[in-house]
């Protein structure tokens, strides 16, 4: 098709792979082994995507399987319903997540509630992908966090990862998965890169019939990562604010603080066993993200824990989020953004002093 | 079908649109009608255009279906009187368009209907206490539509039509000869998802056929304050679909018209738009006071072009239907309406953890969390109501 599209199928071994690539690949190594994946969306097809995340896919796999649709967003999540309900498993792209809103209604009220309604008889197995976050100095209606309003919808199963191998297990576990899935990819990590040994990768996902009686692995799905130990205090994190969180504690530990750092990987369903089980064992935690914090998925996480882990608490839970706003003009959006010394100032107000 | 010059040099278009161009898509001046609202049979003209008049079986069949969709409608009505159900959206005086949705499909095919469908989704099969039992407030939905290939009623308007698009797809682009007949109503063609759903089919030219009810009120507003359009089936020329029109109230015509606009989606033709001119003779459910914005008047204007009564004037005329073709239509009318008024009578008890059960394939952590709230409370007041 195009001069850049790259044969997938040849991409093998340990390979250094950008976030973008590694969804490519989840995409197009999930298309290869079910022929009911289908990905269609805006600009998906001959462009490959405005940020190419689907290159490659129309050349490899052909028209019919990876396609541009009208520019409307309820009718890509309305089809995308319909063909679930007819035995297809729907991968669609919003391009942005202010521009997933006119999809809001399908996703909310027939995405969400299908299998509920039905009483289970139909499940949509269809991943609704939506571009998230700021921190790319983009225009109006390009940076919004706008995740809180897909896990307060009870029925969606919404995951974010924040690195290349994530980009790539948490994606195939979505297509896998039989229940609908909004995954937000973080905008400003789709450049980011890291080397992955794709055969290792793609072993976790070997058909039962071929695993020689070796069993699966797990889903991701439900499932948060502790990305770092520490023993002083929780950072909790999720998409794009695991690397500032990350940072934090190199900076905190070079001032002798360890700080543990969790990546959260899977909004809903949430892994309240993990999370707490590392704010237990260090007894101070600071939750953080970019969106707006007033009724959102930190301030849930944040109840979670004071709910769950009180009598191991020393310090209140404490968050560090976007503000109240609508995301800024990109002069502006570093003093919005969650950095690195907005979380150490939450660390130092842990009551230290008390402990 | 399209007309811009630049889209056609355009290399690989043509391939695109093979098959497609040259199309009439205009509707008719008039409403098709094939039987007059006193009986007779048109023999040509401007209402009838090219469109056939169904064989006498066929529309004898439809009758019997009239029969049983006026008594489904009596029958909701008097439960929803005497308190047995909560609510019932009519399609009294609608019978027509709800028998030629059921009649015009093959098994197979896939029904998407409204709140207002409920005799037209009996039709493809579902029973009637598992097409009642939402009407009940049990559940959302009481059948399951792999079984009928039939949608559960969708009550947020013009939502449901990109779900037909996406079933026509999918059996398109696995090659099979699949129909999707779409319902909605004028209400519904302002709705941005009606506009979604008819550029989408036409775009992929997969075999949908949208059928909009007009009955000329959504609630309390009428027609002209939803559209000025010459007609709502003139909307289709704009999505490069053709459009019809015809007489809501008349079945011959509409599974003429109905049919014709399968058979072709049947065989590739893609997608098309008709639109049934009828009239919802009763409230929008019984919790609407209709009096408040419509006059008897304009109601009893209607009465005479109901569609029982022409189908049976025109069949009885013909010497189609005796004595004991009528008297088999209503015995069988009456079961059904039996089958409605036992169960109804019947105590319901749904299962409340069942609220947990299918959100997901499997209940989440949380929901597992909350269930078991829940048992705990049913259990101490089932403790608390023993002892």
């Amino acid at each position: 098709m195009t001069a850049m599209a790259v044969n997938h199928a040849e991409l093998a071994g340990v390979q250094q792979l950008t976030f973008a690539k590694a969804l490519t690949l989840a995409m197009s190594d999930s298309m290869a082994a079910d022929a009911s994946v289908i990905v269609f969306g805006e600009d998906v097809g001959t462009l490959g995507g405005v940020f190419r995340v689907t290159d490659g896919l129309q050349a490899r796999f052909g028209e019919e399987r990876c396609f541009d649709t009208p520019l409307a967003e309820s009718g890509i999540v309305g089809m995308a319903t319909g063909m679930a309900i007819n035995g297809m498993r729907p991968v669609v792209e919003l391009q942005f997540d202010a521009f997933a809103f006119p999809g809001f209604e399908q996703i909310v009220s027939h995405v969400a509630k299908m299998g509920n309604r039905t009483r289970g008889n139909i499940r949509l197995p269809l991943v609704i992908r939506i571009p998230y976050a700021g921190g790319i100095g983009g225009v109006e209606h390009h940076c919004d966090s706008s995740e809180g309003y897909y896990v307060h919808t009870p029925g969606l199963t919404v995951l974010t990862p924040s690195t290349v191998e994530d980009a790539y297990v948490l994606l195939r576990d979505s297509i896998s998965s039989p229940d609908p899935v909004v995954f937000m990819e973080p905008k400003k990590l789709y450049f980011s890169k890291a080397t992955l040994d794709l055969d290792a990768l793609r072993a976790r996902y070997t058909p039962a019939s071929e695993r020689g009686g070796a069993n699966a692995v797990p889903s991701s799905i439900g499932h948060a990562a502790v990305v770092r130990a520490g023993t002083d205090a929780t950072l909790i994190a999720y998409g794009p604010s695991v690397a500032p969180a990350l940072a934090a504690a190199e900076t905190a530990a070079t001032e002798g603080r360890s700080l543990q750092v969790i990546d959260v990987r899977s909004l809903v369903p949430f892994d309240d066993e993990t999370i707490c089980a590392a704010v237990r064992s260090t007894g101070r935690a600071v939750v953080i993200a970019e969106a707006p914090g007033f009724a959102s998925m930190a301030a849930e996480i944040a109840a979670r824990i004071q709910e769950r882990c009180f009598h191991s608490l020393a310090a209140p839970v404490l968050r560090v989020t976007g503000f109240d706003i609508p995301y800024p003009a990109p002069k502006l959006e570093q003093h919005y953004l969650p950095g690195v010394d907005r979380i150490l100032d939450a660390v130092d107000k842990l009551q230290w002093e008390e402990s | 079908m399209t007309n811009h010059p630049e889209f056609l040099e355009h290399p690989g278009n043509a391939a695109l649109l093979a098959g497609r161009q040259g199309e009439y898509l205009l509707p008719s001046a008039m409403p098709v009608q094939l039987i007059t609202a006193d009986g007779t049979a048109h023999t040509g003209g401007k209402y009838k255009q090219n469109y056939p008049l169904p064989d006498a079986a066929t529309l004898l069949e439809g009758y019997g279906q009239l029969v049983l969709g006026r008594r489904i409608n009596e029958q909701a009505g008097a439960l929803v009187r005497q308190g047995r159900m909560a609510v019932y959206p009519s399609s009294f005086g609608q019978e027509a368009c709800q028998a030629a949705a059921y009649m015009a499909l093959r098994r197979n095919d896939w029904l998407f209907g409204t709140y207002r469908d409920t005799v037209a989704i009996m039709g493809r099969g579902v029973l009637p206490m598992e097409v009642f039992e939402s009407l009940r407030g049990d559940w959302h939905s009481g059948f399951d539509p792999y079984q009928y290939n039939t949608a559960l009623p969708a009550t947020s308007l013009a939502t449901q039509l990109p779900h037909a698009v996406g079933v026509a797809h999918a059996a398109k682009l696995r090659g099979e000869d699949t129909v999707v007949l779409a319902l909605c109503g004028d209400g519904a063609t302002s709705e941005g998802d009606f506009h979604v759903a008819l550029n989408f089919a036409a775009v992929f030219h997969v075999p949908v056929v949208f059928l909009i009810q007009n009955n000329q009120y959504a609630i309390s507003v009428p027609l002209i304050h939803q559209s000025v359009a010459p007609s709502l089936a003139h909307k289709a020329i704009g999505y490069g679909m053709p459009g019809e029109r015809v007489d809501g109230n008349d079945l011959a015509a509409l599974l003429s018209v109905l049919g014709s606009a399968v058979e072709r989606a049947r065989n590739g033709g893609g997608p098309a738009l008709v639109e049934a001119h009828t009239y919802r003779m009763e409230s929008h459910t019984n919790a609407d006071d209709a009096t408040r914005y419509r006059s008897s008047e304009e109601v009893a204007q209607w009465a005479p072009k109901d569609p029982l009564l022409r189908l049976k004037k025109y069949l009885h005329d013909a010497g189609h239907l005796g004595s004991a073709e009528a008297e088999r239509f209503a015995v069988a009318a009456d079961a059904v309406a039996k089958t409605l008024r036992d169960g109804m009578n019947t105590q319901s008890t749904p299962e409340p953890l069942d609220m947990f059960r299918f959100v997901y394939s499997e209940p989440t952590p949380q929901l597992r969390e909350q269930s078991s709230l829940l048992a705990a409370e049913l259990a101490a007041a089932q403790e608390g109501s023993v002892s």
